[in-house]
């Protein structure tokens, strides 16, 4: 086999878990944007899109969109319930007690689930066949193709929201600055509940559209969250193009890693990136493109 | 009416006779140590519903010499310092005169001063190898060694006159374990290992590795690990087209592995435990027996398909009924009676223990079989 086919391969494999990535990292980041706490439990949402979806789909034998549009609103009401009950009833929180609580939570939604739906690994249904596609040298599945498409729609989404609708610029206005947003008359937490809303309905999107690939268990967010924060973290936790590319990037440089270097080595890169871009770059690699966010 | 009056009769007679039996001999406390929730629970839970279920059968059966047996189960949650303060309590003051488990390596390890230093018999249910080598005095193992599956597969190449392989195997303590042994034993097979690549127990996505080995001389691949890794790796060998026979380990011998890999598990082989194949063993099969009445109890109680980790702790309870029915009753009496064990057909294997090995097992234990219609037949 060519080198060069098996460097597109790379690249393929990379951009289709980095589209992942960007997408959960994009939940970090719009809670982030309009809360300034960065939300652990934001994995706990991908787990509960692809438990829930499993769910519906083999012990209450949904077909596959319904389970889906099933699924999604419930993780989202998860999220919802999430805000009301762990973050908004703190007044005076500190942000350190806020992300400590997101952790306490992210544990609590692991164990109900671990309760609920035990301890086994669940396979999912491609969402159009496994036939393999071919693409210059390098396979591909259509379930990736899902993916690109699915991630690209939603930031799209993301992207006139937050520019065009009242809701997502009194979120922006919200992020900027929380005192001048409530004396505008904002209803500040009304934004944030809106955010934890957007964030896990993506979240758990995130989660269905992997699951038929990766498999889904109650204990796949922890990681897939880590790689997320990862993600936004590269971006600079804007709620934009910089998520998108800093996911990309990620997955890209893991999956070179993993086939050019050692596999081994493969989670330590992700990590020893995000440990120098907090040293060097903590405002994230593409600040000026993003430079609505204080 | 009639039946009904009758019915309650005869509940308070078992009650009188039950109370009245146990009071005739106080019970024989054996102490379990299993990882019933954490990360090994896929462990742990089996072995813990096994050993309850063959003692309840024993009970039922009358107990050993008369007296009943008494489970004490300690969950040590796969963490070493835990299994540590279960076998401690265990031993001081449950004071069990025997321990079945721990479920894994890491916790044997641990425990093994502990129960040395007690003198009190364990029978642990991991597969390190590390555990009987070199021989502990106290402590015995029922789970097969991960150098006997690794010899079956090997064994199997060889005969196929294939030579070079490709490992790909988990970073936990599981897939080193096994990339250790497939190294290790290579060269007696005469097999060379043109690439050695790991990835994460809990990574999404195998391409990058397999894509690696798709440009390495490899004939075959031999993957290492635990669910859900293996069935993403067939998956994702079937998305690249790679053409090269996959082999698994022991790891992934259950039902679940089909389920989860669905289509691409068609043609994979690997090393079992006879238990999957139960049915499909032929009849002079020494093991044929224990093996189906397992599986007819396991499914009869819980409804589910026996494993051989839940096999693992059969094998454990029943090594130790072996032991008391010779009419051992303090620990060292159970100790000297476990080592002369001698051809017992159990699930894992046929056990036969000796003052120089305690694990007692042969390269037989394993049978190769393929994954053919989502079932398993046997590899000749």
């Amino acid at each position: 086999m060519q080198f060069s086919e098996q460097l597109i391969q790379y690249l393929l494999s990379g951009l289709s878990t980095g589209a992942i990535y960007a997408l959960i990292g994009f939940g970090f980041a719009i809670i982030y944007n309009t809360t300034s706490i960065i939300n652990f439990a934001q994995g706990e949402f991908v787990m509960l899109g692809g438990m829930l979806s499993v769910y519906f789909l083999s012990k209450l034998n949904f077909p596959l969109p319904l389970a889906i549009l099933a699924a999604i609103p419930l993780a989202t009401a998860g999220g919802a319930i999430f805000e009301r009950l762990a973050i908004r009833p703190l007044k005076r929180a500190t942000h350190l007690n806020l992300v400590i609580i997101t952790i306490g939570g992210s544990i609590l939604i692991r164990g109900l689930a671990m309760l609920i739906w035990g301890k086994d690994t669940h396979a999912m249904p491609t969402f159009s066949g496994d036939e393999p596609l071919n693409l210059a040298g390098a396979t591909i599945l259509p379930q990736h193709l899902w993916i690109f498409g699915i991630t690209l729609l939603l930031i799209i989404g993301n992207k006139l929201f937050f520019n065009y609708s009242i809701a997502g610029k009194a979120m922006r206005a919200c992020a900027c600055n929380r005192k001048a947003a409530s004396l505008v008359g904002i209803d500040v937490r009304r934004m944030v509940l809106y955010s934890f809303i957007i964030s896990s309905a993506m979240g758990s999107m995130a989660g269905i559209i992997i699951a038929p690939l990766t498999m889904t268990s109650y204990d796949v967010g922890i990681m897939l969250g880590l790689k997320g924060f990862c993600a936004a973290i590269i971006g600079g936790m804007s709620s934009g193009f910089g998520t998108v590319i800093g996911g990309l990037l990620l997955g890209v440089l893991e999956s070179l890693g993993a086939g050019l270097i050692s596999s081994g080595y493969k989670d330590a890169i992700a990590f020893i990136i995000l440990l120098l871009i907090l040293f060097i770059r903590p405002q994230g690699l593409f600040k000026k493109v993003e430079t609505e966010r204080v | 009416m009639n039946a009904r009056f009758s019915r309650i009769i005869f509940i308070i007679l078992s009650i009188v006779l039950s109370t009245v039996s146990a009071m005739a001999a106080s019970p024989i406390k054996i102490g379990a140590l299993f990882s019933i929730t954490g990360p090994p629970s896929f462990l742990g839970e089996p072995e813990r519903n096994t050993a309850q279920m063959v003692v309840a059968e024993i009970n039922k059966a009358g107990g050993i010499k008369g007296r009943m047996l008494e489970l004490v189960v300690y969950d040590s949650q796969g963490d070493a310092t835990k299994a540590v303060q279960a076998a401690t309590r265990l031993i001081k003051e449950d004071k069990v005169v025997a321990i079945i488990g721990p479920s894994t390596t890491g916790d044997t390890m641990a425990v093994i001063p502990i129960v040395e230093k007690a003198q009190i018999p364990m029978i642990s249910c991991a597969a390190g190898i590390k555990i009987t080598e070199p021989v502990k005095k106290w402590v015995f193992k029922t789970a097969q060694n991960d150098s006997l599956a690794v010899a079956r597969i090997y064994e199997h190449l060889k005969k196929n006159k294939i030579g070079k392989v490709a490992i790909l195997t988990v970073s936990d303590s599981f897939g080193s374990s096994g990339r250790e042994q497939l190294k290790n034993q290579a060269a007696n097979f005469g097999i060379q290992i043109v690439s050695d690549d790991t990835y994460g127990p809990k990574d999404t996505d195998m391409t990058s590795q397999l894509t690696k080995i798709r440009g390495s001389q490899a004939q075959v691949v031999i993957c290492w690990g635990t669910n859900p890794g293996p069935a993403v790796i067939a998956r994702n060998a079937k998305q690249l087209g790679l053409k090269l026979p996959l082999f698994m380990s022991h790891g992934v011998s259950s039902k679940k592995f089909i389920d989860l890999a669905g289509e691409a598990a068609e043609g994979i082989i690997l090393p079992s435990g006879k238990v999957l194949v139960a049915d499909l063993l032929p009849k002079t099969e020494k093991q044929k027996k224990s093996l189906l009445s397992f599986v007819k109890d396991y499914q009869n109680h819980f409804k589910a398909e026996g494993d051989h980790f839940g096999g693992h702790a059969w094998d454990a309870v029943m090594l130790l009924k072996g032991a008391l029915e010779k009419g051992a009753d303090t620990p060292a009496i159970i100790r000297d009676q476990l080592e002369k064990t001698h051809h017992f057909a159990g699930i894992g294997g046929i056990f036969s223990y000796s003052p120089e090995d305690h694990s007692g097992l042969t390269r037989d234990a394993f049978v190769l079989v393929e994954i053919k219609n989502k079932d398993w037949v046997l590899v000749k």
